[in-house]
């Protein structure tokens, strides 16, 4: 099936008025040798038959809405509401370009315009892009954005190994060609504010911690991220959205930039993307920002329109000169957040983030009495927690997988001092049953 | 250029969703906890939480209110150049939206993501085939994702082997500007090579520049005026003799389907688009999804993971897909897997297409451009005059209308029910009109365009104004934006009212 509408008709036509006599003469710019080669690809498929076989290789998989998922490490398995698929699902919106004619994109500009005000009050900051691809790569320019700001001068980046990993990966990979430094593993896996604010120095261009941590844990980073400003670095946390309906603001803490990833607002976890990388920060930085931006301006008729500003940073115009690379973001998933946001509202937000809280630290209460299971940090935490186990977590959880559950994350994958340390996550959507089949099972390995 | 005067008040066409807000509304609710209440950590808790608060019909309608202002592919014919605005199949959504893939986590164990392995597998290999490349990553998230991972790649080659010197790429004058950005936050340094009176690489600049400290060339292929380049396996072997390294933009490969393999012809490294070529949405600005094919030579260098099997078919049992990491590789470039749900779009698309439907799919898109750069090349000035690709750019002046320009044209395409074609790109036609139509458009809608467009260039010199003043109201929601205001003012950011609770 392919959706060429031509007949054979208007195809000669349409050669005739071009002056060619067959689709092949089109070509013959390209080299005689290379032209025309052989696909070796399977034969087109019906409608019908494509269906079919995409439900099939679905099937193939055991998801999480058939096994009881205590999985997060970064992605969450969160109740998206009914009205967001049906919003986006609107082709004015998915099968729209970038709004580069805003006389034409005024749906997509105010939807962004939107998503950038619920973001940047949801994180307590000023303002916020209209996005990044994800969050591993909204902190990678969160570092860019901080070399940009020193021009280079400084050299030190300190981030707290309680990033997500791979996050810190894809940290790595972007600057592997720079001479910066990125220090932090020297306060430890399980690093505290007070060790890392003794890795910044006059050279710190930047300190980046998470928020709760990778391993679940909160901290006040107040005192960092004045320790940071003190030294003239910036401070940028990468914060969990869903955290921020309850808690804190990095905002209040002190924050340039906060940046995360924006999947646990109403985007489903989708086997990896795609997500959504948000960025905010205040005002006095908003020219160093990568990414795109929409303002409010007026029309030629006197209304309100929104419109991209501030596009002299971006590469199409400035181009080797350019703060980022940046043009395609995450337009749509955006859009998701806004429309999350905008149904649950302050009281929603606020719910889920408790539900969430409330869950998680039943589940954590519960597994803590099992005999040789306890859990291995003592600070305050939002809806993850690290357990020591007394085996293997591979073989926990294989033996979890057998009774229908994903159990949590293997943190001995990205920790060696982590060996049996598994990262459980709870959502609003785990119920009590299913934390209490949890806590069963897992009593049953203890007594293996 | 448009006056804007502001007598009153801008009129609110429709209003934000912090106006629409009314305390204590909400668009959904959850259950209370079934479990007992924990205590909050009381230091750790924001005070206030300033966002909208709305019913699930003010959300509804708002968003559906926002949508009407929209023009977008399903609603009519979007040539705009370089972007590929092609039909996206319906099925397409579905297939993404299946629960066998929305709910699957990305990091469950592998012998439960088995279905999401095989597609991935299988996509890496199409991808493969269609391109002529060894190995593929589905890791980068855009197009400009791609590029950089591509040179990165290219850069840890160079490393591999300690020729530390090659600091230096060059650009054709013609590229998208991502081509030098990505070079540059590379830490390379850029060097610009014009395009010749053919609308190809300038082979002499060329060797000029093709020395030992070139890291490669970047290259879009049919370039950015829809033509192919007639020298590009000369401009492969400069390069390669050199000891650089071929870069492919893959941005024009609509033109290439089945047609020519972009490894075949020289290149080393290339990424897709797949939002655009495989027709996954270009939703208001994305998600895309960028893979990188590469050679044998650069396989180790991809970013991890890639997709693999990790144990073969054995007594009956299937091939056990995984996730593995190359030997040398640069890194991951993104967390997890790439944007796993365009990935399911554009395999469901080449599923659907097979061998001849994709060949198809280039022919009758280079078809439907030059269809209509016949018709419309005695009326706009094309610089570049030869049978193009998938697109190709005219001039959007005359000199008997001096006052013209190619955004009024664009504008003025708006009142005839037409997405404008991108402009003023490439830099270096002026005035540039870009115009793709993409094979999914049939003569009738083409021929549409083709007399709005005769149409205008005969309104630009009997009565200018109209394009001066275009889009009209009658039209368009909105006319032409104050783009000044916006940026002198930057409000970037709405507020719920100072008195909100109060009222």
């Amino acid at each position: 099936m392919t959706y060429i509408p031509h007949s054979p008709k208007e195809r000669d036509e349409m050669l005739a008025t071009i002056g060619v006599e067959k689709l092949e003469d089109l070509f013959k710019a390209i080299p005689a040798a290379h032209r025309y080669p052989d696909l070796d690809l399977p034969p087109a498929l019906t409608e019908m038959e494509a269906a079919a076989e995409l439900s099939e290789i679905a099937l193939a998989n055991e998801t999480t809405a058939e096994l009881v998922s205590f999985l997060g490490a970064g992605v969450y398995n969160h109740y998206i509401p009914a009205a967001i698929n049906h919003i986006l699902l609107r082709g004015e919106f998915y099968t729209a370009y970038t709004p580069y004619q805003p006389e034409i994109s005024q749906g997509t500009l105010q939807a962004i315009f939107e998503y950038q005000s619920m973001m940047a009050h949801l994180t307590g900051m000023d303002v916020a892009n209209a996005s990044h691809y994800d969050g591993s790569t909204a902190v990678a320019e969160a570092v860019n954005m901080a070399m940009a700001q020193f021009r280079g001068k400084r050299k030190r980046i300190v981030m707290s190994q309680g990033v997500h990993p791979q996050y810190r990966e894809t940290t790595n990979t972007y600057t592997q060609f720079s001479d910066m430094e990125i220090v932090g593993a020297e306060a430890g896996s399980l690093s505290t504010p007070e060790a890392l604010a003794e890795l910044i120095d006059e050279n710190t261009a930047l300190v980046i911690v998470q928020y709760p941590d990778f391993f679940g844990r909160l901290f006040d980073y107040t005192k960092l991220g004045e320790a940071a400003h003190e030294k003239g670095a910036l401070f940028c946390v990468v914060a969990n959205p869903t955290a921020l309906g309850l808690l804190k603001t990095p905002g209040e803490m002190g924050a340039d930039m906060v940046v995360g990833e924006g999947q646990p607002l109403g985007i489903p976890m989708s086997y990896g993307g795609p997500y959504l990388g948000f960025f905010t920060t205040r005002n006095k930085y908003v020219r160093k920002m990568a990414g795109r931006l929409v303002g409010e301006s007026v029309d030629s008729r006197g209304q309100r329109a929104f419109v991209l500003t501030l596009t002299p940073r971006e590469q199409h115009i400035k181009r080797e000169r350019a703060t980022s690379n940046i043009c395609s973001n995450q337009g749509l998933l955006a859009l998701a957040a806004g429309i999350y946001m905008s149904l649950l509202g302050q009281t929603g937000m606020r719910h889920v983030a408790e539900l969430c809280y409330h869950k998680a630290h039943y589940a954590a209460e519960q597994i803590a009495n099992i005999p040789g299971f306890e859990l291995c940090n003592p600070e305050p935490f939002f809806h993850e927690f690290t357990v020591c186990c007394p085996e293997p977590v591979a073989d926990i959880n294989e033996h979890l997988l057998e009774h229908g559950v994903l159990g949590g994350y293997d943190l001995g994958q990205d920790y060696p001092d982590m060996e049996n340390h598994m990262l459980i996550a709870v959502t609003e959507k785990n119920s009590k049953e299913e934390i209490d089949a949890l806590v069963a099972i897992l009593s049953e390995v203890s007594h293996d | 250029m448009t006056e804007f005067t502001l007598d009153a008040a801008p009129k609110i066409v429709e209003p934000t969703l912090y106006e629409l807000s009314s305390p204590g509304r909400v668009g959904v609710d959850f259950p209370e906890p079934d479990v007992p209440r924990a205590k909050l950590p009381d230091a750790l808790l924001r005070k206030e939480l300033p966002l909208p608060e709305l019913s699930e019909v003010d959300v509804v309608r708002h968003f559906v209110k926002l949508s009407t202002f929209n023009y977008s592919v399903d609603s009519g014919f979007y040539p705009l150049g370089s972007c590929t605005m092609k039909y996206n199949p319906k099925i397409n959504e579905d297939t993404a939206r299946l629960p066998g893939f929305t709910n699957l986590h990305p990091l469950q164990p592998i012998e439960t993501t088995q279905g999401a392995l095989v597609l991935m597998f299988q996509l890496q290999e199409w991808l493969k085939e269609i391109s002529g490349f060894d190995a593929l990553t589905l890791q980068p998230a855009a197009g400009a994702h791609g590029e950089f991972t591509g040179v990165l790649i290219m850069r840890a080659y160079h490393q591999d082997r300690g020729d530390t010197k090659r600091i230096k790429m060059l650009i054709p004058d013609s590229a998208h500007g991502t081509n030098p950005a990505t070079s540059a936050m590379s830490g390379l340094e850029v060097v610009q090579i014009p395009s010749d009176e053919r609308g190809n690489v300038d082979l002499d600049a060329l060797r000029a520049e093709a020395d030992d400290t070139l890291v490669g060339m970047m290259l879009t292929n049919p370039n950015t005026l829809g033509l192919f380049d007639e020298n590009v396996e000369e401009i492969c072997q400069i390069i390669h003799d050199a000891g650089g390294l071929m870069y492919g933009d893959g941005a024009n490969m609509n033109a290439m389907l089945g047609i020519a393999k972009m490894a075949d012809l020289g290149f080393d490294v290339m990424h897709y688009n797949l939002h655009k070529t495989f027709s996954t949405p270009h939703g208001g600005g994305g998600p895309g999804s960028g893979p990188v094919g590469v050679t044998a030579a650069l396989a180790p260098f991809l970013p991890a993971p890639i997709v693999a099997v990790v144990e073969e078919e054995a007594e009956g049992l299937p091939p056990l897909y995984g996730l593995v990491d190359p030997s040398k590789t640069v890194g991951r470039v993104k967390a997890f897997h790439g944007h796993f749900g365009v990935l399911v779009r554009a395999f469901t698309y080449i599923a659907m297409h097979g061998p001849d439907g994709l060949r198809d799919v280039s022919e009758f898109a280079v078809l439907n451009a030059n269809y209509i750069l016949a018709r419309l090349r005695d009326t706009y000035h094309v610089p570049y005059d030869r049978i193009c690709m998938h697109e190709f750019v005219a001039e959007g002046r005359w000199k008997d209308a001096p006052d013209v320009h190619a955004l009024d044209i664009a504008k003025r395409l708006m009142d005839y029910g037409f997405h404008p074609p991108t402009n003023y790109f490439p830099l270096i036609v002026h005035e540039a009109l870009m115009i793709e139509p993409t094979e999914t458009e049939n003569k009738v809608t083409l021929d549409a365009f083709i007399d709005a467009m005769l149409k205008i260039a005969e309104e630009a010199h009997s009565d200018p104004d109209l394009l001066h003043d275009a889009p009209h109201p009658e039209n368009t929601p909105f006319g032409r934006l104050d783009e000044v205001k916006a940026a002198k003012d930057l409000v970037l950011c709405c507020w719920l009212p100072e008195d909100y609770g109060e009222q």
